[in-house]
């Protein structure tokens, strides 16, 4: 079955024909060639494939792309670009937390979210909170200490669940470069 | 002609391609798409051991949009040669004649998307008539166990495999691939003359590198009969090698690149997809991306299960006299490198001590299991897993503290390692102590628990250490280029691949420190065979070392063809020049300088032209005895670390917490000592995974737990308590600023120190990994 679904990816609006088995990760990657949500685990279980959905990270690999009609999603790729970092990749990058970056995008996404939640997490709830996000390399130390640093820099930390929701991209403006 | 002063060698430089890596634009070898690319899948044998006798690919070729289907038998109808190998000649990429383990590539399609190969994969029938199969490399080695694979053909490329040729090409007459064997001193006569003689059995299940990267690999051919591949490979001078050999081309037709990679860790070496890849796209006309599922990661390549007896022999006074080691490696269906695991690890199998009297025969076996390749370590973890829990025990079991037992024996500067190689610059001494301070190393005789204090009686802690060395793959070829651009800026054209140990940063800054450049102005080139020259490969901690020298040989070749014309402008010498931040000047008067742009154009008369540095280095090998392993040189030099842990355990459900881990490594002299760390604490946490959690588990050669779901790798959860990167700096007079490979040290020691922490804490020893929580409260209270 075939299903008509607008997403609003990034601030940008995508209408397109999606078959009901498909998923987000596929049409990210296959239709939107956005290629900062990666495939690993395939089942939920890595986070390398996390993408947020109305503000919330969803693991792109096992949500359906006609679930996502009429919501808005942000990828690594609109979280942030050079000269406008959000503060978590400007604490990534301070930090040096990542080694091969595979699992970077849905690091960051899920960091970004829990500090919306969270604007002053411990260093245990963040372990719990992003131990559903894989690092073979392991760099989770380093990951740790840039989510403690970023903590501080967060845009409105009073004030939580604000810059990740639906639109507030579109009011910055950032686009995907598509 | 004088170095500028070190400006860049040895800062923290934070990641040249960092920005790329946080805002998620690297490219992965996934996002390649060439135009009118179709899609491979591939069909896996369902039996571990079999006699093909038919596969009806007719109904998968009919279905719309299969462009390709391939199996075994076309591949011998093809002008090709079909078998590929790094150590034998003995794995297809599409099982001829016979499937040799459950997973084993049958048949394979290219389709307009992966729902119609899949679909296509379906339609394909498979008769396989079983025989019967071996699993256990002990029984494999049964005079009636039956074969798995049935002629030996040495694939004769790699330098240090060159021994194979010895004993090949030959029919097999056990399962028994290979055999490393090394014969110091007299050890019956040194066990006779011990005062104790200790001997154990070791063992640990293969594991899985899951890198979150999958093998991913694109082949595309041109009209004129030459061959383009992307490929997720951790060796590409050796895919281009190995392509050309197969469709029988020019090296110079076979054009191999390489982006980033999202991991390697050993499994993306030598040959994978790329061959499939090519035959598809070759026979489909179309270019074909083959990538893998997870689940089919772990049937693709495995880290070696090992199975170690060893016999040790000490005087009263704390000295190891002889050891005899007997070891068994899985290498499972075909060998891979499995034999260069056997041959590198075996150097050092009796560990990284003065033993008078060692006796070493490593047996590199076939079983009908997935194949087992490189790890992080080539079979160092394996290896030293056995001898430092067998160390562990006797100093025990003797009332010595382990510590000062290690100290006692540990090879130093001088001393002859068992292979007759003298060692040099070798810090383990430095990295035993660094660490045991680390974790305030407090030996008390064993045995008694240590409750932690906090009155729960259940949780009980112990401290445990291990140490370990290896030899860097000798011989081996690396080179490169140095470009300098009409600007002044420099390209680094390198054959190393990025796979996140920052290789692309440290080789960066050897160049900017040699030519006195920006780092910013300087920029790597990503593996391109037909641009960036041979290196041997990206594993075995070999860069910094080996690519470190081949790029600074390159830079020091650019910078001496572009002095003479700085001299000139700035009335000095040649030899009088320094530079740094892109500043030339001579030493003598240093209010004049100039930018490398100016020197540039003063050469050329204008914005024009390019300077190109070449960078060639090698190491050789000293003549090896094959019958006793003896050399004088066997390896260009040594790497080491030493790993102490501490642990709670909590006796009521046998779970292991570890509260401090502290590794070090001997790095030399850091070239960028927040990677060295990292790269260190990196090792350290993923070698908790086959400590504690990692095993592939297997029933009647069927692997049952192929998932993320079944198969833990560390999460953040399982971060220890305070994890302590540490360096130790014994600088390498070979090394480029002294520098030595480190990407593997941090964990050869982790699972032996944990295992020792755990025996210290329970008072009870548990012989074969990953140390679950089961079979925690088995050791402390048998059935």
């Amino acid at each position: 079955m075939k299903h008509d679904v607008t997403l609003t990816v990034n601030g940008r609006v995508h209408r397109m024909v999606v078959e009901s088995h498909r998923t987000l990760l596929e049409v990210l990657r296959g239709e939107l060639k956005l290629f900062g949500a990666r495939e690993s685990c395939g089942m939920s279980l890595c986070g390398a494939c996390t993408t947020l959905v109305d503000g919330l990270p969803v693991s792109s690999c096992s949500y359906l792309a006609a679930r996502a009609n009429g919501r808005s999603i942000i990828t690594i790729e609109g979280l942030g670009r050079p000269g406008a970092l959000h503060p978590v990749q400007e604490a990534f990058l301070a930090h040096g937390a990542f080694q091969c970056s595979y699992c970077t995008p849905g690091m960051v996404l899920t960091a970004a979210c829990l500090l919306e939640e969270n604007p002053a997490p411990s260093v245990d709830e963040i372990k719990e909170y992003m131990a559903g996000n894989l690092c073979r390399c392991a760099s989770y130390g380093e990951i740790v200490e840039a989510v403690q640093a970023a903590a501080g820099q967060m845009p409105g930390a009073s004030a939580p669940r604000g810059p990740l929701r639906a639109g507030a991209v579109q009011e910055d403006g950032h686009g995907d470069g598509c | 002609m004088s170095n500028p002063r070190p400006a860049v060698i040895g800062a923290d430089v934070p990641r040249v391609e960092g920005i790329d890596k946080v805002t998620g634009h690297v490219t992965f070898v996934d996002n390649i798409e060439p135009p009118g690319m179709l899609h491979g899948m591939i069909r896996r044998s369902q039996v571990p051991h079999g006699r093909i006798r038919r596969i009806d690919t007719s109904r998968a070729r009919q279905l719309s949009g299969v462009y390709a289907v391939l199996t075994g038998e076309d591949l011998l109808r093809m002008d090709i040669d079909p078998y590929i190998g790094p150590a034998f000649k003995d794995q297809a990429p599409l099982a001829i004649g016979k499937v040799r383990y459950a997973g084993d590539p049958v048949a394979a399609v290219a389709a307009v998307d992966r729902d119609t190969a899949e679909e296509a994969l379906d339609l394909i029938d498979v008769e396989v008539e079983e025989l019967p199969a071996v699993f256990d490399v002990q029984d494999a080695l049964r005079p009636d166990a039956p074969l798995v694979c049935e002629r030996l053909v040495p694939a004769g490329t790699f330098a240090d495999l060159i021994e194979l040729l010895g004993g090949g090409d030959v029919p097999a007459t056990s399962n028994a691939c290979f055999q490393y064997k090394l014969r110091r001193g007299d050890v019956a006569e040194g066990l006779r003359r011990s005062d104790r003689v200790f001997e154990h059995t070791f063992s640990n299940p293969p594991t899985q590198h899951s890198d979150l990267e999958y093998h991913c690999s694109i082949a595309q051919w041109e009209a004129s009969n030459r061959l383009q591949v992307w490929t997720a490979t951790q060796s590409p001078s050796y895919v281009r090698i190995m392509l050309a050999n197969m469709f029988r081309l020019p090296e110079s037709r076979v054009r191999v690149r390489v982006p980033y990679l999202g991991g390697g860790f050993g499994s993306k070496l030598y040959m994978k997809l790329e061959p499939l890849a090519a035959l598809l796209a070759l026979v489909a006309g179309r270019p074909v991306k083959i990538r893998l599922t997870r689940n089919e990661e772990f049937f693709t390549i495995t880290k070696h299960g090992l199975v170690a007896k060893l016999t040790t022999g000490v005087t009263r006074d704390g000295r190891l006299l002889a050891r005899d080691c007997q070891i068994m490696w899985d290498t499972g269906a075909y060998a891979d490198i499995g034999p260069r695991v056997t041959h590198k690890s075996g150097y050092t199998s009796a560990g990284p001590y003065q033993i008078p009297n060692v006796r070493i025969d490593s047996f590199s076996v076939y079983t009908n299991k997935p194949p087992a390749g490189a790890f992080r370590g080539f079979g160092i973890m394996q290896v030293c897993w056995a001898y430092e829990s067998q160390m562990d025990i006797i100093a025990r079991e003797m009332g010595w503290d382990p510590v000062e037992f290690r100290l006692k024996n540990v090879l130093r500067e001088g001393d002859v390692q068992a292979t007759g190689t003298v060692v040099h610059s070798l810090g383990l001494d430095q990295c035993v102590r660094a660490v045991a301070d680390a974790v305030a190393w407090d030996y008390r005789e064993a045995s008694a628990p240590h409750p932690t204090g906090d009155g729960a009686r259940h949780l009980v802690r112990g401290k445990g250490v291990a140490c370990s060395m290896k030899a860097v793959i000798t011989p081996s070829v690396s080179a490169a280029t140095v470009l300098v651009h009409s600007d002044g800026s420099a390209s680094v054209l390198s054959s190393s691949v990025e796979m996140g140990q920052g290789s692309d940063t440290a080789l960066c800054q050897i160049v900017a420190e040699e030519l006195g450049a920006r780092l910013q102005d300087v920029a790597i080139v990503h593996p391109d065979t037909d641009v960036t020259p041979y290196d041997l490969i990206t594993a075995g901690s070999r860069t910094t070392f080996h690519m470190g020298n081949a790029v600074r040989m390159a830079a020091i070749d650019a910078r001496s063809q572009l002095w003479p014309t700085a001299a000139e402008l700035l009335d000095a010498a040649p030899d009088d020049l320094t530079a740094q931040d892109g500043r030339v000047w001579a030493r003598t008067a240093s209010d004049r300088s100039l930018t490398h742009g100016q020197i540039m154009m003063a050469r050329f008369g204008g914005r024009a032209g390019t300077i190109e540095g070449h960078g060639l280095f090698e190491t050789h090998h000293g003549s090896t005895d094959l019958d006793t392993g003896q050399s004088d040189r066997v390896t260009a030099h040594w790497m080491c670390g030493a790993t102490a842990a501490e642990v709670e355990v909590d006796t009521d459900t046998g779970q292991v917490r570890i509260v401090n881990l502290a590794t070090a490594v001997d790095v030399g002299n850091a070239i960028n000592p927040f990677a060295c760390r990292q790269q260190i604490g990196g090792a350290s946490v993923q070698g908790t995974g086959p400590a504690l959690l990692e095993e592939m588990l297997f029933e009647a050669g069927q692997l049952t737990n192929p998932s993320f779901v079944d198969y833990k790798i560390p999460s953040f959860l399982d971060l220890p308590d305070r994890l302590q990167p540490l360096t130790v700096e014994d600088p390498h007079p070979d090394g480029p600023y002294g520098a030595k490979g480190i990407g593997e040290a941090g964990i050869f020691a982790i699972a032996p120190a944990i295992a020792n922490a755990v025996a210290d804490a329970v008072g009870a020893r548990i012989p074969s990994l990953p140390i679950t929580p089961e079979k925690v409260l088995r050791a402390i209270a048998p059935p």
